[in-house]
């Protein structure tokens, strides 16, 4: 068995020694760069665009939105976010015209002597202004005024996010060639089939005439989810002017300025209660600011609006939620996908229900908590694989949770202690998979394929972008058929040679792909047994069977498709229903110190349990874990993109901090296992999880430190001296 | 003309004095191994050594690196035989998307080769001006400590 092993990650060769190439370092001969002309105003009509006589523009090749064939359209879930702006530009650093020049800091020289004017057209920055909205919710279950009616206490609360960055180490990077009449583009991306649906409209081509091949990917976190579709169509566009190879590889502050990040939050509460801490009643609006085109605000929304409940039972809720468009450059998918945003809000406000019913939020929580039978807000009645408990008694012993908000208190109270210190808690869940039926409409494909020379090789879109997708399916599948993991390869994700398994997100790759490749494995299996009379028991057999199997043909493929199970009904109208087949689950304890005098945090110990089911290779889950979690940190304390005019002006590592090795602690995890009937073997979704509650615990522990509840993130030394005032 | 010896080997570079040691590598050397994060010394992605010390690349000049000793990623091992190291990292889940990985690679490299301290706050000190977005460093730090130690025997 290789499931739940910690079998070494198969691209950490490559990697480690410097082999692996990312797709600034594929050598494409004949390749020329290219750059793009962005717009310096959040909102206007383009009036003029002119080119500097002076330049030699014979050397370069320029396109503008004139010079698509088919639609000017990122073609995603809205039909309006165009390739390049043509006549009215919407937010700051959007694509206006794009250069290509065999010499790269010619390219970048040639941007610059392009000159463009604009009509200006009043922007709206500020979300709760805005009368666009993209998407609305409701979510309503049982009857709202009883519930407030039968309450002993109400408790009120408002919530803010900021926007965050991904930073990936490597920037956006594409490159598109034609070949034979085939269009290829290859480059740093999550989503092969998202970049195929994108370029069929621009360029107006069938499937057969466009090839996506993903390069080994230096970090997504959602942020290479559908920026990609966008990059792929200008590298082509200037590459079938050209009639050579063009790559274009963003700078830095280029990449942060213009690219998606996670959507800014108002979330406000207003709770009932009974004087116990039972809930008798949420009511919750949801604000997020979805920037100036609706991307995958919709669906970013759907997911925040499901979890803004949070991991409670309440008989009577009401969630009303609504993304609104602002002249600002496009927000999008971050791991955790709004989820991290509404938890935000629902976790640190026990800690105002604590101080209004004199009950400690562990107890109130301990008392609401989902169990095997309890209903979400969507009534949807979990059946099976509820963590939630015991990942929380479990991080609440580990951490000495009890013993230290006691030791804590009377170490606050002296006045001569140069520190406060804080512990504080969070508990979530988090649904797996695409929501409602999303999984249903992706109808997913992936598959094994045999070859007649004996190679095993798994056939999925699903990208390898750190997180270890290649080893979990070399491991599904190993197992599935009962083989060394060594016998299977995985085939790059490249649309003329894996089938469409869906986008690389919503922490569906392992529970959902890797279940449809298990699935698959078991088919390969069924006609060994029958076609060769057994399973191989070596390389050998291998090839004899492979042989058989094959009949004279190069390979045989076993393909399967994702089936919606039974049990799960989902209603996209009302709301109602199974919003995810599943859920994972997690709590963590943040314990952190902070300097009376210049109000800076040190995080001391990060205990953590998660529920993920069933850890296929437990060394590379923990990693997710305290990677995720880590940038849950550093969204809770140190990362905070400042705009100025629609446009970020901290678009550097050196001003856009991150965690590096100092500012993080050390972190324990326990992983729990309530394996999920239909994961294979009873995996669960994990990679957006460990997002998700870093942020409130982080604010318990600051309100437990110095008596502050400071509701919004992140807690800047600045923040947090302003709240001692 | 400037001369340096990358990985052992004597190199020579003809081209603009200013051009960036990065640049240098990977254009001209075909070194790709070295990675560009972010292009003003701030994420070590392109840490290379100089003279022995870790330096980002993407800030040298290669006039600097004029008759000097430049490691790379590409001297450590190869992926049939890694290094201690990298044995290190891959066992300990060091890597992950693998982009900070050489810079990191070279900078601990450096650290235990100077007989830096194998504790943890020396660890995470010696690694602190790489920035990894992935593991959230445990690690890579468990990585270092674990080669340290097995080097020690």
């Amino acid at each position: 068995m290789s499931v739940g092993k910690n079998e070494p990650r198969r691209d950490g060769p490559a990697k480690l020694t410097g082999r692996a190439l990312y797709l600034d370092d594929v050598a494409i001969p004949g390749c020329w760069h290219g750059v793009t002309v962005r717009s310096s105003v959040p909102h206007g009509t383009i009036k003029s665009i002119a080119y500097d006589p002076a330049f030699p523009w014979d050397e370069c090749v320029v396109v503008t939105a004139k010079d698509i064939p088919g639609k000017n359209l990122v073609a995603l879930i809205e039909a309006d976010q165009p390739l390049l702006a043509d006549g009215v530009v919407r937010h700051r650093e959007e694509a206006i015209v794009l250069i290509a020049h065999p010499d790269r800091a010619t390219a970048y020289e040639a941007a610059k002597r392009v000159r463009i004017e604009y009509e200006p057209l009043p922007p709206v920055f500020d979300m709760e202004k805005s009368d666009t909205v993209f998407k609305s919710y409701l979510i309503e279950r049982g009857d709202l005024d009883a519930g407030f009616a039968a309450a002993d206490v109400v408790v009120q609360g408002e919530y803010r996010t900021p926007s965050q960055e991904q930073a990936y180490i490597e920037n956006n990077a594409i490159a598109a060639y034609e070949e034979d009449g085939v269009l290829i583009v290859t480059g740093s991306l999550q989503c092969p089939y998202y970049v195929l649906k994108a370029m069929k409209q621009i360029f107006d081509r069938t499937e057969d005439k466009i090839r996506v091949i993903q390069t080994v990917t230096g970090g997504g976190f959602g942020g290479k989810e559908e920026y990609p579709s966008m990059l792929a169509g200008h590298a082509a566009l200037l590459a079938l002017k050209a009639g050579r190879p063009v790559k274009i590889v963003y700078e830095r502050h280029e990449d942060m300025a213009a690219t998606t990040k996670r959507h800014p939050s108002v979330v406000r509460h207003r709770t009932a209660l009974t004087k116990e801490g039972k809930l008798l009643a949420q009511d919750i609006e949801v604000i997020m600011d979805g920037g100036a085109y609706a991307t995958l605000s919709g669906v970013v929304l759907s997911r925040g609006t499901l979890h803004a409940a949070g991991v409670y039972e309440c008989p009577n809720v009401r969630v009303r939620s609504k993304v609104v468009m602002t002249h600002t450059p496009p927000n999008g998918a971050f791991r955790g996908f709004g989820a991290p945003q509404t938890l935000f809000a629902a976790e640190l406000h026990w800690e105002k229900v604590a101080d209004a019913l004199g009950i400690d939020s562990l107890t109130l929580r301990r008392r609401n908590i989902f169990k095997v039978g309890s209903t979400t807000s969507t009534g949807q009645v979990l059946m099976e694989s509820v963590g939630a408990e015991e990942c929380l008694e479990k991080t609440v012993k580990a951490s000495g949770y009890a013993a230290k908000r006691k030791e804590y208190d009377r170490w606050n109270a002296d006045p001569k202690k140069p520190t406060w210190k804080g512990i504080g808690l969070a508990v979530c869940h988090h649904g797996a998979g695409f929501t409602g039926s999303g999984e249903v409409y992706l109808a997913s494909r992936a598959g094994v394929a045999l070859t007649a020379k004996g190679e095993l090789i798994v056939l999925a879109a699903s990208t390898e972008i750190g997180q270890g997708t290649n080893t979990m399916f070399a491991q599904v599948a190993s197992d599935a058929l009962g083989v060394p993991a060594s016998w299977f390869s995985v085939e790059t994700p490249d649309t003329h040679k894996v089938p469409d398994s869906g986008p690389t997100v919503a922490s569906r790759t392992c529970m959902i792909v890797g279940g449809l490749v298990g699935r698959a494995t078991k088919d390969l299996k069924r006609a060994f047994e029958n076609e060769f009379g057994r399973v191989p028991k070596t390389t050998a057999d291998l090839k004899k069977a492979a042989a058989v199997l094959c009949k004279g043909s190069p390979a045989r493929r076993f393909e399967v498709q994702f089936e919606k199970p039974p049990e799960v009904t989902w209603d996209d109208k009302t709301y109602r229903g199974d919003a995810y087949g599943v859920y994972s689950y997690a709590a963590i304890a943040v314990d952190l110190e902070i300097d009376r005098l210049t109000c800076e945090v040190r995080v001391r110990k990060v205990t953590t349990a998660q529920d993920i089911g069933k850890a296929i290779n437990p060394l590379l889950a923990e990693g997710q874990i305290i990677g995720g979690s880590t940038q849950g940190l550093g969204w809770a304390l140190l990362e905070e993109p400042l705009f100025k005019d629609g446009v970020m002006i901290n678009s550097q590592l050196t001003n856009y901090v991150i965690p590096t090795s100092l500012d993080t602690p050390p972190f324990e995890v326990m992983l729990v296992e309530k394996p999920y009937s239909r994961g294979p073997f009873g995996a669960k979704g994990l990679g957006e999880l460990p997002m998700d509650i870093p942020g409130p615990a982080v604010a318990a522990a600051v309100k437990h430190a110095t008596g502050r509840l400071i509701p919004t993130l992140p807690h800047t030394p600045e923040r947090i001296a302003q709240a001692m005032k | 003309m400037i001369k340096l010896t990358v990985n052992g080997k004597k190199k020579s570079f003809k081209g603009a004095p200013f051009k960036r040691l990065i640049d240098v590598l990977r254009e001209d050397f075909a070194l790709t191994g070295t990675k560009e994060g972010c292009g003003e010394g701030e994420c070590g992605a392109c840490t290379v050594l100089l003279d022995g010390e870790p330096v980002n690349s993407c800030l040298i000049p290669a006039c600097q690196a004029d008759g000097r000793k430049v490691e790379t990623v590409e001297s450590l091992g190869v992926p049939e035989k890694l290094s201690k190291l990298q044995e290190g990292f891959l066992a300990c889940g060091g890597a992950q998307c693998g982009i900070c990985t050489p810079g990191m690679l070279m900078t601990a490299h450096a650290h235990l080769r100077s007989k830096g301290k194998s504790d943890e706050r020396s660890v995470r000190e010696a690694l602190s001006g790489n920035l990894c977005r992935c593991t959230g460093y445990q690690d890579i730090v468990k990585s270092v400590i674990k080669t340290a130690k097995g080097l020690k025997r």
